[in-house]
């Protein structure tokens, strides 16, 4: 699929399965779970630098900028204020002007607070930031993101770090119906068939973190989220065939056996 | 003199600028994002910006997250 390329912003992406940095054993884990699923975007988040110990091991010893395109999230702020310092905080610090953005509106489930993730979005674009906003299946939201100048939408498939996968196909097909930029599901999916069905949905990339940290053996995850990918693309692309309520024989009835 | 760094009261040495408090602190300058008294800083500005007794310093670096 050389000519399956997708660009967001005049940013080109090898990979269609971004995978976040969380929640890995150690580092050495994260960084063979990414070089094993393939991505070439790794989200990290913005905190602050341990002062006391400095002999804390830095991620992006392990994960080279040049190899990877960093993305920064917003993650952790409940308000507009906040995600707009952390992002600008995560612009300044110099690697990219992408941003994740998330604003947080509840504990319990970490639902998007759509509403401050517009205003704060408001802000970002116009500071000059590539802002991809993290929000709920909602077809209108997206499209005031996109209205305000977001180059992609990053709708959930369900709660964050829930894996329950896709809970609204139906949504995610009316966003895509609805805008005319990349549509990435973030958050929510739990194995292979749960990326495989976002892609075969048309979604242009998935982001997990989750799903593939917290498996059993997170390397094997990685693999299988990697052909989870490729396999629902490949199947978008090729079109498949109608669902219909009775059976289509396969096997020709021409040259049946007589009586 | 005291200021506040990420949070926390630290003794740093007098009338020290962004970048001779990063090396102070033996932290790599390229991928850090600085912020004093709520207020970003240009990396063009770290070694002319001088910090005072009092002030109130936060110093990000990009960390796991997903």
């Amino acid at each position: 699929m050389t000519d399956d390329r997708l660009i967001i912003a005049g940013i080109e992406f090898q990979s269609r399965l971004w995978v976040g940095t969380g929640k890995y054993k150690n580092f050495a884990e994260t960084k063979k779970a990414i070089e094993v699923s393939g991505t070439d975007v790794v989200t990290v988040s913005v905190r602050r630098v341990n002062i006391i110990d400095r002999s804390k091991e830095n991620l992006l010893d392990y994960i080279d900028p040049k190899k990877y395109k960093i993305l920064p999230n917003t993650a952790g702020c409940y308000t507009a204020k906040d995600a707009i310092r952390t992002a600008m905080l995560a612009a300044e610090a110099g690697i990219t002007k992408l941003v994740k953005l998330e604003v947080i509106g509840d504990d319990k489930t970490l639902f998007p607070d759509n509403e401050a993730t517009l205003e704060a979005a408001k802000v970002l674009v116009k500071e000059g930031l590539i802002v991809l906003p993290y929000t709920s299946d909602d077809p209108i939201m997206a499209k005031k993101l996109v209205d305000i100048g977001c180059p992609a939408v990053m709708p959930l498939a369900a709660p964050i770090g829930s894996g329950l996968g896709i809970r609204n196909p139906y949504n995610i097909r009316i966003i895509m119906e609805t805008v005319k930029v990349p549509i990435i599901v973030d958050a929510g999916v739990g194995t292979a068939s749960d990326v495989a069905l976002a892609m075969e949905l048309g979604c242009d990339a998935v982001l997990l973190n989750t799903a593939i940290a917290g498996a059993k053996d997170p390397i094997a995850m990685a693999e299988a989220m990697k052909y989870g990918v490729l396999g629902g693309r490949l199947a978008f692309k090729a079109g498949r065939i109608p669902k219909k309520l009775y059976a289509t024989a396969s096997s020709p009835l021409e040259g049946m056996l007589g009586n | 003199m005291i200021i506040t760094l990420n949070g926390e009261k630290k003794e740093v040495p007098e009338s020290i600028s962004i970048t001779g408090l990063l090396e102070f602190l033996k932290i790599q300058h390229q991928r850090v994002a600085v912020e004093l008294n709520l207020e970003i800083v240009r990396k063009d500005k770290f070694d002319v910006m001088a910090i005072h007794e009092g002030d109130s310093l936060e110093v990000v670096s990009f960390m796991a997250g997903g």
